[in-house]
C-alpha cells in the first residue's frame, strides 16, 4: 500500500450492516462533509444544521468513523407548518479510515451546526536513508 | 406545481419522430405526477431550506444555514414579504492539505418568501443558534384570529 495516501471512503454497505435500524422516527440525513489531509492529521468537517454537542455521538472502531447526531423538532405543540423544507430527524455518516489513528489525540468541536474533526495520525518512525558501503 | 400541458400530443405525419416525442412527454409527465406526491415538500434545491409555522401570534421562520457568521445574516421585511440574504464562507485551510472530499458549498445565498399574514415589522426577532436562524414574526392586530361570541 502507498505509505503517504490515505483514501477515506464512504461505506455505504457498511452502514446498513454495522448501525441497527434506528428507533427514532424521522428521516436519516446524509449530511454534507469536507474531507483533507495534511501530513499529521485528518480532518473532517460536516454541515450538520440543529444539532447540539450532547446530541452528537462520535464512534471510532476497528477504523469505522461513524457519527450520529439527532435533531428535535420545535418544543411548541401548536404551531401549525405553513411551508416545510427539512425535518427534523438524524444525520448519519460513515468512513472507513485506512490510517492508524491517534484515538487518544481526537479533537471534536461543533460551531454554529458545523462539525470538525480532527483525526491526528499516528507518529511514524522517520524514515532513514540507508548508506549503501562498497 | 401546476403546468397546464396540451395533452395527449397527436402525432402527426409530419416528423417520424413524433412517437418518440410523445414517449417523452409520457414520462415527464410521469415524473411530474412522482414529484407532485411523495417528494413535494423537498426545496428544489434553494438554499436555505425554510420551516415556516404559525399560531395564534406569531409567524416562526427557520432556515438551515450551518456554519456562518451572524453578522453576515441579513434580514429584512416589507409587508407579507420576508427576504433572507447572506454569504458563507468556508476557511481556507492549509495550503499543504489535500481533499478527499469537498461537499460541503460555498457562496452567496439570497431567499424571499411571502408569509401567510401581515407581521409588524418593528417587533421581529431574529436568533442564530446551532446554525439555525429562527425568526418570530409577530402578527399584527389585524391578522390575528378573534373570539366571535354566538348569540342564542
Amino acid at each position: 500500500m502507498n505509505e503517504n495516501h490515505t483514501e477515506i471512503q464512504k461505506s455505504d454497505s457498511q452502514a446498513v450492516a454495522a448501525v441497527p435500524e434506528l428507533t427514532r422516527s424521522g428521516p436519516v440525513v446524509t449530511p454534507p462533509v469536507d474531507i483533507f489531509e495534511t501530513e499529521s492529521a485528518i480532518t473532517v468537517l460536516a454541515d450538520m444544521p440543529g444539532v447540539e454537542p450532547e446530541n452528537l455521538t462520535i464512534d471510532l472502531r476497528e477504523n469505522v468513523l461513524t457519527f450520529t447526531a439527532t435533531v428535535s423538532g420545535p418544543a411548541r405543540a401548536k404551531e401549525i407548518f405553513v411551508l416545510r423544507e427539512y425535518q427534523a430527524g438524524t444525520f448519519l455518516r460513515q468512513f472507513t479510515l485506512s490510517e492508524a489513528i491517534d484515538q487518544a489525540k481526537i479533537d471534536a468541536r461543533l460551531t454554529d451546526g458545523v462539525l470538525r474533526l480532527e483525526l491526528p495520525k499516528v507518529a511514524k518512525a522517520k524514515p532513514r536513508q540507508i548508506a549503501v558501503k562498497t | 406545481m401546476l403546468t397546464r400541458r396540451v395533452w395527449p400530443s397527436r402525432p402527426t405525419f409530419e416528423s417520424p419522430f413524433a412517437e418518440f416525442d410523445q414517449l417523452r412527454r409520457q414520462l415527464t409527465r410521469m415524473f411530474d405526477l412522482v414529484g407532485n406526491g411523495a417528494f413535494a415538500e423537498i426545496g428544489a434545491g434553494v438554499f436555505p431550506p425554510l420551516n415556516i409555522s404559525q399560531d395564534a401570534d406569531n409567524v416562526y421562520v427557520r432556515a438551515e444555514i450551518p456554519g456562518v457568521d451572524a453578522k453576515a445574516l441579513e434580514v429584512s421585511a416589507l409587508g407579507r414579504r420576508l427576504s433572507i440574504s447572506g454569504k458563507r464562507e468556508i476557511a481556507v485551510e492549509s495550503d499543504r492539505a489535500s481533499y478527499h472530499r469537498r461537499e460541503r458549498a460555498e457562496g452567496e445565498f439570497s431567499r424571499t418568501v411571502t408569509l401567510p399574514t401581515e407581521i409588524d415589522v418593528g417587533r421581529v426577532d431574529a436568533k442564530y443558534s446551532a446554525g439555525i436562524l429562527t425568526l418570530a414574526l409577530p402578527k399584527t392586530d389585524a391578522a390575528k384570529p378573534r373570539q366571535i361570541a354566538v348569540k342564542a
